[in-house]
This record gives structure tokens, C-alpha cells and sequence, in this order.
């Protein structure tokens, strides 16, 4: 995957709480057998309305998506990182994320960052601003900053990562090379399981 | 020399950690891997990109469910090519297909369509007695939850996770914090397992659950069947927890005794002693607690577009300012069509969905043929009835309960995820209305312009008999 150290772009304010995979990208679009090309069914249904937020060409270009809280929940289909991915989106910000969602995005280099409600209303009013605000994520310091959009001041905004994922992201680590050089140790664990577990071969 | 008291889940976690260090997620091994034809393509590739194989194909288990249909099916060897074909749509079949070609690849036991082991994953799992307490158990679907019932740490994944599991056996996690849900007293009769869980996350709300492993405790949950438990743990996720578990119990060695994959004798033996270790320990602390009044309960349903937005059945559609969340509801009140203020039980409906890994066993099905029996479905509405495996189906035939259903009028038909989720040729038409027994009301989740009301078996089938939402006790 891409690394992830700091990115600056515009935003995106979707004002939705509660937006699920189902929406980001419906079963429709689940059924291709490849990682590419997701974006066109982003929002699909959503999309069909012309004042849905994607849709306006002011927010063209946008790379970070500002949502309500509890985006991601639901299906654990990674279709839907793909899709933001694919679409051009580099980070998205909320107050709260369905955790197979968050897991997911982190899999695959979309960053998710968990920042206060308050917060993430402010940066949604930059971002509706004209002209907007600048929003960096910047993974390095692990801090929002919004620059213009109406802002009296420049808005700081740490957050919060663990330390092995922020590594994992700024370098673009792909897991399964990282687990198999603990090979040795799953070869000795599978040694100490119990003979009765089942098989399915 | 004692431990300090652990809970369930920490128990699990503790027993399947290959390695731990600090500033790391601990490194999990995965008992069982459980696949289906949607989010497994790309992990294949992936593999074959890498030249990697698959570690432990003897611990992994494929089967088709979501995206085939539910008629057309007759049997084993049912051809996924040509006019006999019950597959219609190509990308659904390249799917199935890719899943065939992946499988017999990489020496995966798989369960195709017709194929009597056939069902929906989270079914099958529990019925050949894969599913076992103390285990971990991973699918790239969300309801893997479902498996907590047992009382193994199961829970839901994504496609690049699912590669991982398939490159090493193993998951880099992070240790989730616990919550326990207690639901304390007893249901009152015509209160189901769907209803509580309905109830539960209509309290917690969809994101209450979030970054926890939530064990559910109490009397309600003890004097829960197997069926009703992975109804409650099916349902973890809409809470926004990621696993739920159940502690194993009598109830849990019944239903295991003698299924096809569960241990047999002197194993049997070690085995329970074993789960009977289990259960969170008395004086063990969890990160939160919530107690619900089980003798408080009525049938619930949904009226909005997440399955947070949930009242009893008795209940009248909420305005947007008597809601947690006002925006939402006025969201979801016009998508749903729905006027505040409209008594829940005025609510016509086009459609009744049974069925899906939330209550497409056995016992679910049993529980709407006793209401629907010598009754008949309303006119204008039509019902599905569809068993959550292949085995469901022949037990429920064996009993007489296709005849019960197609005599009202409903619709027999083979294991799949069916209406569940939209991606079959099961769907909702734009505007049509289900009461359905499925975990899922979300926009479009089962059609395009669907809207969906989730409920019980029971008050599903009332449902299509009055052709509003009905619980049992007002035909």
C-alpha cells in the first residue's frame, strides 16, 4: 500500500451520522472479483440525488472526507476503503468508526482519525467555507490542522493512533510480510494445540 | 499459585496468543477461517500475486451463500454454467466460479450450491460442530459474531485480513476492550431472543458496542436455547461490537453432543472438562457494564434505517426532537415513508422475509409455521421462507413445516443469504416494504428503495398474516 505520513487537501463535510457500508457502497457493486475501479459505485445511491454533497462541483478535487459519527458501521465488506481510495479520498475523519471499517481502511491506507465532535463540525464549517480551508492530516505528528475556511486562527487538532499502526502506515508495510517473520512462532504454537480441535479436511 | 480473575473473552484471547511484545498488537492464532464467494477473491489473488499458499487449509471452510438464488436449485452437481444454470446474473457466477477455481487451488473444502452441507456460513458453522467454546474464528462477514453463542471468539473481517489468515493462520490484533451486558429476570412469554437483541442495541445504540467484546450474561441469556443465543450474537455487530459471546454451558454440550465435527469420545471428555474452564471468573472485571430488564420486554421492531432505531411493537413511529439523534430520524422517517405519530402496528407491509444467518435455523422456522399454521397469508403480500442451510431444509421437511408454510401461502425456498442483503435475485422493488427477520434495516439494504421493518419469526409470520406489523398475540 501507499504510506501515509502527511497529506493536505480540501474536505469534504458529509453531515450523516450512522453511515454504513451498505452506503459507501452497495451489495451491487460487491460482486466484481478485483480491488479496482470501486469508485463509480461510491455513494451510489446517495449520488443519484444532484444536491448530494459529491455531487456539487465545488467539492470536486476533495481528498478528506469530514463525517458524522459512526461511519463505517456494519458489513465488514473492504470494498467500501476501496471505494473512498479509488475515488481519491487519502483520510477520513469522524467522531467514532464501525471498528471492522477502521481496521480495514488502516489495511489499506486510508487513514481514519477520531477526532471530537465539536472538532470535526469545525472543520466541516472550513470546509464549507468560501474559499475553504486547507486540511492537513498529518500522520507524523498525529494532528489535524485546518489553515482559512473562516478560521480566526489556525485549528490544531491532535488524535490518537497507536504507535505499530502509525509505523505500519508511514511505511507502507504490508502485514502478512511482517506476521511471516514470526514464523517460527506460529510452527511452535500449532505444536501445542489440542488434537481435538477440528479439521475441515 | 491463582491468576488474577480473567473474563471469558480474555480467557480465549490469553490462549491464542503467539506472540506478544510491547508496542505491538498481540499476534492471534485463528482456529477456524470460514470463506464465502464475496470477499474472498482478492485475498486469493493476493496470495498468487505473492506465490504464497494457504497454511491451513485443514482449518478452513468455503460455502456459497450470498449471492445464489434460492429457487432453481436441484441438487448436488447443479450446473453453474448453461440454460439448467439456476445462477442467471454473469457476475454472480464469475464470482462462485472464482471461488471454485480458488478452492480447489489451494485444497479448500467447499460447500457449493445443492450440496447438502450447503447454507449460509454462520449456520453451517454451528450445525457441523466446527463451532466449538474457546475458539477463534474469523470470515470476512460482519455476523461472525454469530459464533459467540458457543462461546468462541469469533468476529468479522476484511478482504486484506482475510489474506492474512489465509497466508498464516494468524491475526495481528489489538486486545478489544470487554463489556458486559446483563440481562437480568426472564423474557415474558411471546418475547423473543430477536426481540432482546432488538431491545439491546435500541438502548446501546449502533456505535455502544464499539471497540468492545461484549459478553452477554443474566438469567434471560442461561434460559436461552443454542438457536436463541446465536440470534443474540448474530447482532453484535449492529451494536457495533465487533464479537459477543456467550458463556458455555449444559445447553451449549447438548447442542454440541454428537455433531459431525464436535470431539467423540475420551476427546469429548477432555474437551468439556476444558470448556468448563471457560466462563468469566467470579470477581473478574469488565470495562463496562449494562444491565437490561428482561421482564420489562414486549415484541420490538424497527422503524428507521439502522437497527438502533428500534421501539416495541405497541409503540407509535417517533417524532425527530423524542429521538437521540433528531437529524437522523427525520433522515430515515422520509426514506421509510413513515409519518410520526403512526401506531408501529398500522403499518402495512409488501413483502415478509424469514430467513438469513440471524434466523434461518431450525427453531426460527418452527417458530412461524406454529403461528402461521392453519392461517393464510394476506392477500397482496407474499412471503419467503427461506432455511438458513440446506440442512435446515430437510429437517424442516422432515416435520412437515414446507407444507405448513406453502399452505398459507408462502414461499418455499433453498439455503442462501437470500433477502438478506441485495445480492441475489432475492431483492426489494423500489418503495416496497418488508418486515424481515434479518439483522439489517439500512438504506437499500435488501433492494434498491427497499425499506425494511426487522423483527422476530414469530411476528413475522403474524405479519403476513393481518399484513401489518402484528405480533402474535393480537391475531
Amino acid at each position: 500500500m501507499e504510506p501515509f505520513v502527511t497529506h493536505t487537501g480540501r474536505a469534504l463535510p458529509l453531515r450523516r451520522t450512522n453511515v454504513d457500508t451498505d452506503q459507501i457502497i452497495p451489495a451491487v457493486y460487491l460482486k466484481r472479483v478485483t480491488r479496482e475501479g470501486f469508485g463509480d459505485g461510491l455513494f451510489a445511491a446517495w449520488r443519484e440525488d444532484p444536491s448530494f454533497v459529491l455531487n456539487q462541483p465545488r467539492y470536486a478535487g476533495t481528498t478528506i472526507l469530514v463525517a458524522g459519527t459512526d461511519f463505517g458501521t456494519g458489513s465488514s465488506r473492504e470494498h467500501a476503503v476501496w471505494a473512498l481510495l479509488d475515488y481519491g479520498f487519502r483520510a477520513v475523519i469522524a467522531p467514532r468508526f464501525g471498528d471492522i471499517f477502521r481496521n480495514n481502511a488502516t489495511k489499506a491506507g486510508l487513514l481514519p482519525v477520531v477526532l471530537p465532535e465539536k472538532t470535526v463540525a469545525l472543520i466541516q464549517d472550513a470546509a464549507e467555507a468560501v474559499p475553504p480551508g486547507a486540511v492537513t492530516v498529518d500522520l507524523d505528528k498525529r494532528e489535524v490542522r485546518v489553515d482559512g475556511g473562516g478560521l480566526s486562527e489556525l485549528l490544531v487538532a491532535p488524535f490518537q493512533i497507536d504507535d505499530y499502526t502509525r509505523w505500519r502506515l508511514m511505511e507502507g508495510l504490508d502485514d502478512i510480510g511482517l506476521t511471516l517473520r514470526n514464523e517460527d512462532s506460529i510452527t511452535a504454537f500449532e505444536a501445542t494445540r489440542p488434537s481435538w480441535l477440528p479439521s475441515t479436511v | 499459585m491463582s491468576s488474577a480473575p480473567r473474563t471469558l473473552a480474555e480467557k480465549i484471547w490469553d490462549a491464542h496468543v503467539v506472540r506478544s511484545r510491547q508496542g505491538e498488537p498481540d499476534l492471534l492464532f485463528i482456529d477456524l477461517h470460514l470463506v464465502h464467494e464475496v470477499t474472498s477473491p482478492q485475498a486469493f489473488d493476493g496470495l498468487r500475486a505473492a506465490g504464497r499458499k494457504v497454511r491451513r487449509p485443514d482449518l478452513t471452510l468455503a460455502t456459497e451463500d450470498h449471492n445464489v438464488p434460492t429457487t432453481g436449485i436441484t441438487g448436488p452437481g447443479v450446473p453453474l454454467f448453461g440454460p439448467d444454470s439456476p445462477v442467471t446474473d454473469p457476475v454472480s457466477r464469475t464470482q462462485v466460479e472464482a471461488l471454485r477455481k480458488n478452492t480447489a487451488e489451494f485444497g479448500i473444502e467447499l460447500h457449493p450450491m445443492g450440496d447438502a452441507g450447503q447454507g449460509i456460513v454462520h449456520v453451517i458453522g454451528p450445525q457441523l460442530g466446527f463451532t466449538q467454546p474457546g475458539m477463534t474464528i474469523v470470515c470476512g462477514d460482519s455476523h461472525t459474531s454469530t459464533h459467540g453463542a458457543v462461546g468462541a471468539l469469533a468476529f468479522g473481517i476484511g478482504t486484506s485480513e482475510v489474506e492474512h489468515v489465509l497466508a498464516t493462520q494468524t491475526l495481528p490484533q489489538i486486545k478489544p476492550k470487554t463489556m458486559a451486558i446483563n440481562v437480568e429476570g426472564a423474557l415474558p412469554d411471546g418475547v423473543t431472543a430477536k426481540d432482546l437483541i432488538l431491545a439491546i442495541i435500541g438502548q446501546i445504540g449502533t456505535g455502544g458496542g464499539q471497540g468492545y467484546v461484549v459478553e452477554y450474561r443474566g438469567e434471560a441469556i442461561r434460559a436461552l436455547s443454542m438457536e436463541g443465543r446465536l440470534t443474540v450474537c448474530n447482532m453484535s455487530i449492529e451494536a457495533g461490537a465487533r464479537a459477543g459471546l456467550i458463556a458455555p454451558d449444559e445447553v451449549t454440550f447438548e447442542y454440541l453432543r454428537g455433531r459431525e465435527h464436535a470431539p467423540q469420545g475420551a476427546d469429548w471428555d477432555t474437551a468439556v472438562a476444558y470448556w468448563k474452564t471457560l466462563p468469566t471468573d467470579a470477581g473478574a472485571v469488565f470495562d463496562h457494564e449494562v444491565t437490561i430488564d428482561a421482564t420489562a420486554l414486549a415484541p420490538y421492531v424497527t422503524w428507521g434505517t439502522n437497527p438502533g432505531q428500534a421501539l416495541p411493537l405497541s409503540a407509535s413511529v417517533p417524532a425527530p426532537g423524542q429521538t437521540r439523534d433528531p437529524g437522523a430520524t427525520e433522515r430515515a422517517l422520509t426514506y421509510m415513508g413513515l409519518t410520526a405519530g403512526t401506531p408501529l402496528n398500522q403499518i402495512a407491509v409488501d413483502t415478509v422475509f424469514v430467513g438469513s444467518c440471524t434466523n434461518g435455523r431450525i427453531e426460527d422456522l418452527r417458530a412461524a409455521a406454529d403461528v402461521i399454521r392453519g392461517r393464510k397469508v394476506a392477500d397482496g403480500v407474499r412471503m419467503l421462507v427461506v432455511p438458513g442451510s440446506m440442512q435446515v431444509r430437510a429437517q424442516a421437511e422432515a416435520e412437515g413445516l414446507n407444507a405448513v408454510f406453502t399452505a398459507a401461502g408462502a414461499e418455499w425456498r433453498s439455503a442462501g443469504c437470500s433477502m438478506c442483503l441485495g445480492m441475489n435475485p432475492d431483492t426489494l422493488a423500489p418503495g416496497e416494504r418488508s418486515a424481515s427477520t434479518s439483522n439489517r434495516n439500512f438504506e437499500g439494504r435488501q433492494g434498491k428503495g427497499g425499506r425494511t421493518h426487522l423483527v422476530s419469526p414469530d411476528v413475522a409470520a403474524a405479519t403476513a398474516v393481518t399484513g401489518r406489523l402484528t405480533a402474535p398475540a393480537d391475531l
